[in-house]
């Protein structure tokens, strides 16, 4: 780019608008579990590419929680230089693909882009999402090259990770590309954590991306055991006492929130877990030729604003209800889920129940969902946190009916591995307590990071704890050389 | 990590049967009151089954299912030899044990083989077992030889009469706390029915009474929250809280209807399996 665009970024050159993601018709995805995002053609990848402006201090990286070298693999891909544009992002992002498709980069490195200012920050998502993919498509043996530069395992330098999810994956792509074997161990039958259990197929394809990811780990000699449970089938001192030299705790968020109201335990109505769980663990969408089944509901509620509460809901579209309604206290404003979900959702047909909150579900004789009561608010004053807070409008109610509740509050710590390891320090709210530099726990060479240290948050920040907590890692098993 | 099946006994034909795995891991950690959470195939169901017995030395553990659906169907489709695709555990909260004088285990149906693990484990810690079991007739009685074979005490009803008393486990069990005054606690495992009619009977004698309880469950370790039960106007996760709760204060009535709530998709589930079954294929 030239200097001129550089130090005009807003009115030297021009600047072409921003590319637009091609996307499966809403007619038409509703009727199937299909990706909903198609991707960049090649075209439209340099085209856009083309519009970063290669600032001198990138703010982009900055907002980057990984720090991907954003500027230089955009630099590179407008170039045409697509393996050195992967090299650059897996340098310091062992999971592309994931990320290119569910971070929320309007808050992150597309949120701190120059042009943002105007609304149209390069999107760097996608072309994140377009390297990755197009360069695991060309070869396989390609896509795993970057082994050759790999130093041999060693397998007497030997890590446990407990958990498959995003930060337990990193943690074992940073220290196995450095020669050193890890074992991750995952309590349920399939690895991955919540890229598999928790996102929808429709929006993270887990045959064609989770599972690629996790196969090219296992090609860097990571051991993958399914079905034992921390805290169950072994404990941490039993690892120690097996001869691994440190452990990384990736357990993720644990135990549903429920609201606390009346008929919260009537049949129909489940956590977005126990939903999300049966539909994408269980392909209960495939049902009766898969086993698990999920419930049918014609008239689907859906409790929450955020990330989950649309997947749930975009889910319920897809299997057939007649409606669905996403309640939330407040406004369309204040609505934490990523941008593109919500354009989607209400693309799809998701009606927004905006400034409503559930006060009591009603069933039947035999204990069914038949409706919801709801209590009608208005935004408040500013909350500590700056956000308006809702307040209930006096004596305005009014009633659903619903014969599915889904409800998508958030999480509490899982206890099974805490309570098993009584010597580790927890925070207030019940969550691991690590040191901030180097992701450690109380518990000398035992690391922890994600959703287990931070309480529900995002694939990129779990990933960013556990590269933080595998650099420490390996500088303690190999030396600082 | 597929576990092998040693040993398979069918105690009721076509109905009930019992398993030893291979599965170290889990026998060495497992203690009464422990379930697993099994999947037999690629496309199959996890479904959650408590722990009959473990033979840390051995390395097995040791499972009693009720054919009652297509998952236990198809379990019931392995043979000595054959490997359980996924098996993991053990979960749950083991049984609080002590020394404590009497305590009554009273199982019903499959529960009794639940019942079993938790009764050699009262029996370890020094307390005089009594065990009361109860079948419809004489040929559904499931674990009499083994309970025999270490609680003092074993009384028997069955619905026909055909073995011991005519009548329900509940007879012998109020009968018992009438004149026996040392019973320190009552355990439970079986049918939901049963287990409320037990812990009805215990009430007014006062006397503690755990109740194992067999709720819906999808992963079995604290994600999901379909185990839920009210106990004491609280919401407990069976999973993780439990399986064993305080039966005076669980919500038997909301236990029934939430084990129905996906009576149809069973039903449709297992005609399908029928149907494939019955066409040749597998």
């Amino acid at each position: 780019m030239s200097a001129t665009a550089e130090r005009k970024p807003a009115g030297g050159r021009k600047i072409a608008p921003r590319v637009d993601m091609p996307c499966q018709p809403a007619g038409e995805r509703i009727r199937n579990f299909d990706e909903v995002a198609l991707g960049y053609t090649q075209q439209m990848a340099t085209e856009e590419a083309k519009r970063c402006l290669q600032c001198k201090n990138p703010k982009c990286v900055k907002g980057c929680p990984v720090e991907v070298p954003i500027k230089d693999f955009i630099g590179q891909l407008a170039k045409g230089d697509l393996e050195g544009a992967y090299r650059t992002i897996k340098s310091t992002n062992s999971l592309p693909s994931v990320c290119g498709r569910v971070c929320p980069q309007e808050n992150q490195c597309e949120g701190a882009c120059v042009l943002n200012a105007k609304g149209q920050p390069v999107a760097i998502g996608r072309l994140e999402r377009y390297v990755a993919d197009t360069y695991m498509a060309l070869d396989a043996c390609n896509y795993l090259s970057a082994k050759l530069t790999c130093p041999a395992v060693d397998p007497d330098l030997r890590v446990a990770c407990i958990g498959s999810g995003p930060a337990s994956l990193t943690v074992a792509g940073y220290l196995s590309s450095r020669g050193i074997k890890v074992t991750v161990f995952e309590a349920l039958h399939e690895v991955g954590g919540v890229l598999v259990y928790g996102i929808p197929e429709f929006r993270l394809p887990k045959s064609a991306i989770v599972e690629k990811e996790v196969q090219a780990l296992r090609t860097q000699e990571v051991d993958f055991v399914t079905n034992w449970v921390g805290g169950r089938t072994f404990s941490v001192d039993d690892l120690f006492a097996e001869g691994y030299r440190a452990v990384f705790i990736g357990v993720g968020a644990g135990l549903p929130r429920f609201l606390g109201i009346p008929g919260e335990n009537l049949t129909g109505v489940f956590s977005a877990n126990e939903y999300l769980t049966r539909v994408n663990l269980g392909r209960a969408y495939a049902f009766p030729d898969y086993d698990t089944p999920v419930y049918q509901g014609r008239n689907v509620t859906v409790y929450g604003g955020g990330n989950v509460a649309m997947d749930a809901a975009r889910t319920a579209q897809r299997l057939g209800a007649e409606s669905v309604r996403i309640v939330y206290r407040r406004t369309r404003d204040e609505l934490p889920a990523r941008h593109e979900e919500l354009e989607h959702a209400e693309e799809e047909g998701v009606i927004l129940e905006l400034l409503a909150n559930p006060v009591t579900f009603h069933g039947d004789e035999m204990g069914r969902l038949t409706g919801v009561t709801l209590q009608r608010m208005r935004l408040g004053e500013p909350d500590a946190s700056g956000r308006r807070s809702p307040v209930p409008v006096e004596g305005d109610t009014y009633d659903l009916p619903t014969d599915l509740a889904i409800i998508a509050v958030g999480t509490r710590p899982n206890p099974i591995l805490l309570e098993a390891t009584p010597q580790l320090k927890l925070s207030r709210r019940g969550y691991i307590e690590v040191d901030e530099e180097t992701g450690e726990t109380s518990i000398p060479n035992v690391f922890a990071g994600g959703d287990i240290v931070t309480g529900a948050a995002t694939v990129i920040l779990a990933m960013g704890a556990g590269r933080r907590a595998a650099k420490e890692i390996r500088r303690r098993i190999q030396g600082d050389g | 990590m597929p576990c092998k099946i040693l040993e398979k006994e069918r105690l009721i034909p076509g109905q009930t049967s019992k398993l030893v795995i291979d599965a170290p891991h889990i026998a060495k950690k497992a203690q009464p009151g422990n379930f697993v959470i099994l999947r037999v195939c690629e496309k199959g169901e996890r479904i959650p089954l408590t722990i009959a017995d473990a033979d840390p030395e051995r390395g097995t553990i040791t499972i009693v299912y009720l054919v009652m659906g297509k998952s236990t169907a198809l379990l019931e489709t392995l043979d000595a030899g054959d490997s359980i695709l996924d098996l993991c555990g053990p979960l749950g909260k083991p049984t609080h044990i002590e020394k404590a004088g009497t305590v009554i285990c009273v199982g019903g149906g499959t529960g009794i083989a639940a019942m079993h693990h938790i009764a050699k484990g009262h029996h370890k810690a020094g307390n005089h077992v009594v065990a009361v079991i109860g079948a419809r007739s004489k040929d559904l009685l499931l674990f009499y030889d083994e309970l025999s074979s270490f609680c003092p005490e074993v009384l028997v009803s069955t619905d026909d009469g055909s073995f011991g008393h005519k009548g329900l486990v509940t007879d012998l069990l109020r009968q018992r706390l009438k004149t026996d005054k040392t019973v320190s606690e009552v355990v439970a495992v079986g049918p939901v029915p049963m287990m409320a009619a037990v812990a009805k009977t215990t009430e007014p004698f006062g006397v503690k009474t755990t109740v194992s309880l067999n709720s819906i469950m999808v992963d079995g370790i604290g994600m999901c929250g379909a185990c839920r039960v009210s106990v004491g106007g609280e919401t407990r996760f069976a999973c993780v809280d439990g399986p064993e709760f305080d039966g005076h204060k669980v919500d038997f009535n909301e236990l029934r209807q939430r084990l129905a709530a996906f009576k149809p998709q069973e039903k449709a589930s297992y005609d399908h399996h029928c149907k494939c079954t019955c066409a040749g294929e597998k």
